[in-house]
């Protein structure tokens, strides 16, 4: 049972809901949402986190095997209902990671297939890709072959062959992830527009967290199959719940459990490394899992399962173990590595809890550090940021 | 007049002949053959043959040389007789382009000729001869009765082509009974030409009596009268450049021997 | 071994006039055995063409018409193998169906099958009392051995397997992605076949019916067999080439001389045309 899907498209409740279930082999993605018409999506996460099965599950290419997936209404993909449309008939748009342009087709007839497939004459066609071509500033590329297209020209025209097939939910497949860093900048602020001006919803599958911070309204983070977070770009970043997020975030964070606030405020200088196990408590102190506490400033204080972040620039290196003062956790641990950045180097080190740190190279030089170093590390309690774990 | 005397006298001595193969053949060891013993004796006894001796044939004796080959293989122990059939005129040509051949059979005069002018064979024998008949399906779809039954448009004749002797000698038959015939395929040698009667595309086919004999109960023959009837000679020679030249001539001599003519005539062949 | 690949594509422009000339010898003295052995027999052919006869020969009624059958055969052989070739491709390597790879493995069977087999074959199932033609002759009385449409049935059996082989492993490796591209942009099975498909692996299927082209050209066993020798209607060029060995050897080489020239001069200009890179419709 498939029936050609009826287009409502000036329908403003285009909304897409889903609730996709796939397995393949061990895997099995299970993850629902919804996006409205006019939101940008990002769906961000891992390699083999599965946001290809996600897409090609949306696009049609890939069957579900439990769950829904409908758009403005319209039932696309619902084994439980036996309805399956298949892709050549849903309204969706997807942008391929590599593009996908066809090679014998000038840039013209690669946007003009879909108004072709669609059963318009081959003039017709041509004129309503030359619309879009028009629309993307594409018109003088419309002769050429995609060989002979930049890596930014075939991407806006591989949107432009999308957009040409008039579709009401628009899919993204790491739409930058082919470019160099260049030319990523200068598109991706210009596709922001393009998906600003798109009508219906929009999903942006990602693995580049600042790709989907600066064009999504809303992260849809997955990993192993499951949503582990979603939210506003801000939120994500404020608030990481995974190591995944933390790390594309660029933050150290750690789970544990909030102490009971105590009335006293002992003196940091006696908070090390152990101290939580020696039975000094502080207010807002966080039993780490992994063995460590961090205490955070009072008004951060909270109780139970709770997740702690602290920014890598928030931790100071030190050799020896500072002299009393204001960074109330001070532990110790070892070098594991460096990592080179634009303007600063990320200190990778061992010891409970790990942490990376980013220092300047000249400190770095000051410090004269290498693998396997014995550091002191220490972090003031108003840079840890403790919120409700899940 | 004289002509078909010679072929009733033929076809009564072949009768003679194939029963006596017939009783024959019942004891394949030289040994028991008392009509066999003497020929086989003098070979064996002259002189102490040995190795291979290879026989190029012409595809029409393929079933009576292959019973040759054993009978003298086995009246001379320690020889082996290497056998290989095709069309006359390409096993010419094998041998002028100086294959290693001891014996050569051909169906025609003409193409054993090819041979000797070119100092391949000093003398060669006629050893048999072979007359043409109609071969037809089983089913005779083509309800064929006489030469002249062939030359009806819509009848799928298969003929020889006219370069190797069964389609030269077809073409005598035809010449003879003054009957025009369109074939629809002209074979390159006989077997092809039965293979399509056999397999029932062709409505006939022209071929030798042999072949009809040979072929069972999966083709049918239709004799063709004495007076339109036409033969060829089958030579056999040693081959000058014979790498055995006594296996040759000793093979020579047991095809032209009561023993081999006996086996020839049994499969069909007349006497030369 | 051992160098970095940057510092081996340096040296790798200094180093490859040297290298041209100064082939290993592991390599170079098999390499040039196996030129002279395909050559030689060539060159022999040339060397013992009768020059002097050659209009003679090639004057006569049999062997133009015999060229003209052979061209026209081999060409509607290859038209058919492309119809009914490249469908049987596209299934064996897109679809998943239980006894694919058997499948696979019969269809290409008339290329290891001696081609005199391949007619009897022919005869056992299209022949007049055969499996299938027995009722081509009741119902419609149709009987095709003798028959020049015998003969292009007898090269398209011997010479499509070339061509699925070909364009099926173009289709194997071809890329899906632009399939699935097409897919999504409203376009149906078929429209993804003739537009992205063909277009995709439509040098290999160039490839694949000049191979065909070839073969055809070059049958002989299949087609004696099946379809008989008759001037005009059936006797083909390696038909006429076979029958002249045994009684004309001259004539032979003549004749195959012709065969060479013609399959030369048509490989040559498709490779002119058409197989020619970014050239593609």
């Amino acid at each position: 049972m498939s029936g050609a899907w009826e287009p409502s498209r000036a329908d403003e409740s285009n909304n897409l809901a889903v609730h996709a279930v796939v397995s393949r082999g061990e895997f099995t993605l299970d993850v629902e949402f919804e996006v409205l018409p006019g939101e940008v999506l990002a769906v961000l996460g891992p390699n083999g986190a599965g946001k290809t099965t996600l897409l090609r599950v949306l696009s049609g290419l890939s069957p579900l095997e439990s769950g829904y997936l409908r758009l403005g209404g319209q039932s696309l993909d619902e084994p439980a209902r036996n309805v399956f449309v298949p892709s050549e008939q849903r309204p969706v748009g997807l942008v391929f990671q590599n593009y996908r342009l066809f090679p014998n087709l000038s840039v013209l007839d690669n946007v003009a297939f879909a108004p072709r497939s669609n059963g318009s004459g081959r003039r017709v066609s041509r004129s309503v890709a030359g619309q879009w071509l028009d629309r993307l500033g594409l018109v003088e590329l419309a002769g050429r072959r995609p060989h002979q297209l930049s890596g930014g020209q075939a991407q806006r025209v591989a949107l432009a062959r999308a957009l040409a097939a008039d579709p009401v939910l628009l899919l993204l497949d790491e739409p930058l992830s082919a470019l160099d860093a260049r030319t990523r900048l200068e598109v991706r602020g210009e596709l922001r527009r393009h998906l600003a001006d798109f009508a219906g919803p929009t999903l942006l599958v990602t693995h580049d967290p600042l790709e989907a911070m600066m064009m999504a309204d809303r992260l849809l983070v997955i990993e192993g199959g499951r949503v582990v977070q979603q939210g506003t770009p801000a939120e994500v970043a404020r608030h990481p719940s995974t190591q995944y997020v933390a790390r594309l975030v660029g933050l150290n964070l750690y789970e544990g459990t909030a102490e009971t606030p105590a009335t006293t405020v002992p003196d940091a200088t006696t908070l090390a490394s152990g101290s939580a196990a020696s039975g000094s408590v502080a207010s807002g102190s966080v039993a780490l899992d992994g063995g460590g506490s961090l205490i955070a400033a009072p008004e951060e204080a909270m109780a139970g399962r709770v997740l702690v972040s602290v920014r890598p620039s928030s931790v100071s290196l030190h050799p020896h173990r500072p002299e009393a003062g204001s960074p109330r956790n001070v532990w110790s641990g070892r070098i594991k590595g460096f990592e080179l950045l634009a303007d600063r180097v990320r200190v990778e080190v061992v010891g409970e809890p790990d942490a990376l740190v980013d220092i300047t190279p000249a400190a770095l030089a000051e410090l004269g550090l290498v693998e396997g170093s014995l550091v002191w590390l220490s972090v003031k309690a108003t840079e840890v940021e403790v919120y409700p774990a899940g | 007049m004289r002509r078909s005397a010679v072929y009733l006298l033929a076809l009564g001595s072949a009768v003679v002949l194939a029963t006596t193969a017939c009783s024959s053949s019942k004891s394949d060891t030289p040994a028991a053959g008392s009509a066999s013993t003497p020929s086989t004796t003098t070979s064996s006894t002259t002189s102490a043959l040995t190795g291979t001796i290879t026989v190029l044939a012409a595809s029409s004796l393929t079933g009576t040389f292959t019973t040759l080959g054993k009978h003298f293989e086995a009246a001379n122990p320690g020889t082996t007789v290497k056998l290989s059939f095709g069309a006359s005129s390409a096993l010419a040509q094998q041998i002028n382009q100086g294959a290693p051949v001891d014996v050569f059979a051909s169906a025609a005069t003409k193409n054993m000729d090819q041979v000797t002018t070119t100092g391949g064979a000093t003398k060669s024998t006629n050893f048999v001869k072979n007359v043409m008949e109609i071969a037809v399906p089983p089913s005779n779809p083509g309800h064929i009765a006489t030469v002249a039954d062939l030359g009806k448009s819509g009848v799928k004749l298969v003929l020889c082509q006219p370069q190797v002797p069964c389609g030269s000698t077809a073409a005598t038959v035809f010449k003879n009974a003054k009957v025009t015939v369109k074939p629809v395929s002209l074979e390159a040698d006989v077997k092809s030409t039965l293979t399509k009667v056999e397999s029932g595309d062709a409505d006939a086919g022209v071929v030798y009596v042999t072949d009809v004999l040979a072929a069972g109960r999966k083709v049918k023959g239709i004799e063709i009268p004495a007076d339109q009837n036409a033969s060829t000679e089958y030579p056999i020679a040693a081959l000058t450049k014979a790498p055995n030249a006594a296996g040759a001539q000793a093979f020579v001599d047991y095809v032209l021997s009561a023993t081999g003519q006996s086996v020839l005539t049994a499969g069909g062949f007349l006497a030369p | 071994m051992s160098l970095m690949p940057d510092r081996a594509g340096r040296s790798y422009r200094r180093a490859r006039p040297a290298q041209r000339r100064t082939a290993p010898a592991a390599l170079a003295a098999p390499a040039l055995l196996g030129f002279a052995f395909l050559l030689l027999p060539l060159i022999a052919l040339l060397i013992r063409a009768p020059w002097s006869g050659m209009t003679r020969i090639l004057s006569q009624q049999a062997v133009a018409s015999a060229l003209k059958l052979s061209l026209i055969a081999a060409s509607l052989a290859t038209v058919f193998s492309l119809l009914l070739g490249v469908p049987v491709a596209w299934v064996l390597a897109r679809m998943q169906f239980p006894g694919r790879s058997g499948l696979r493995a019969l269809v290409t069977v008339p290329l290891v099958l001696p081609p005199v087999v391949g007619g009897v074959a022919l005869l056992s199932s299209l022949g007049r009392n055969g499996v299938l033609g027995r009722y081509l002759d009741q119902w419609f009385g149709v009987t095709l051995p003798f028959t020049t449409p015998a003969v292009v049935i007898a090269e398209t059996f011997v010479a499509m397997p070339f061509l699925i082989v070909s364009v099926e492993g173009a289709l194997r490796s071809s890329d899906q992605g632009l399939e699935e591209a097409a897919r999504t942009l409203g376009a149906s099975r078929l429209t993804v076949f003739r537009r992205v498909t063909l277009p995709a692996v439509g040098p290999s299927i160039l490839a694949g019916s000049v191979l065909c082209w070839a073969r055809a050209m070059g049958e002989f066993g299949a087609t004696i067999t099946f379809a008989g020798n008759f001037p005009g209607t059936t006797q083909t060029m390696p038909s006429l080439i076979y029958i002249a060995l045994e009684t004309d050897p001259d004539a032979a080489i003549a004749l195959s001389l012709v065969l060479l020239v013609v399959a030369v001069l048509v490989l040559a200009l498709l490779r002119d045309r058409w197989v020619r890179p970014g050239n593609t419709v």
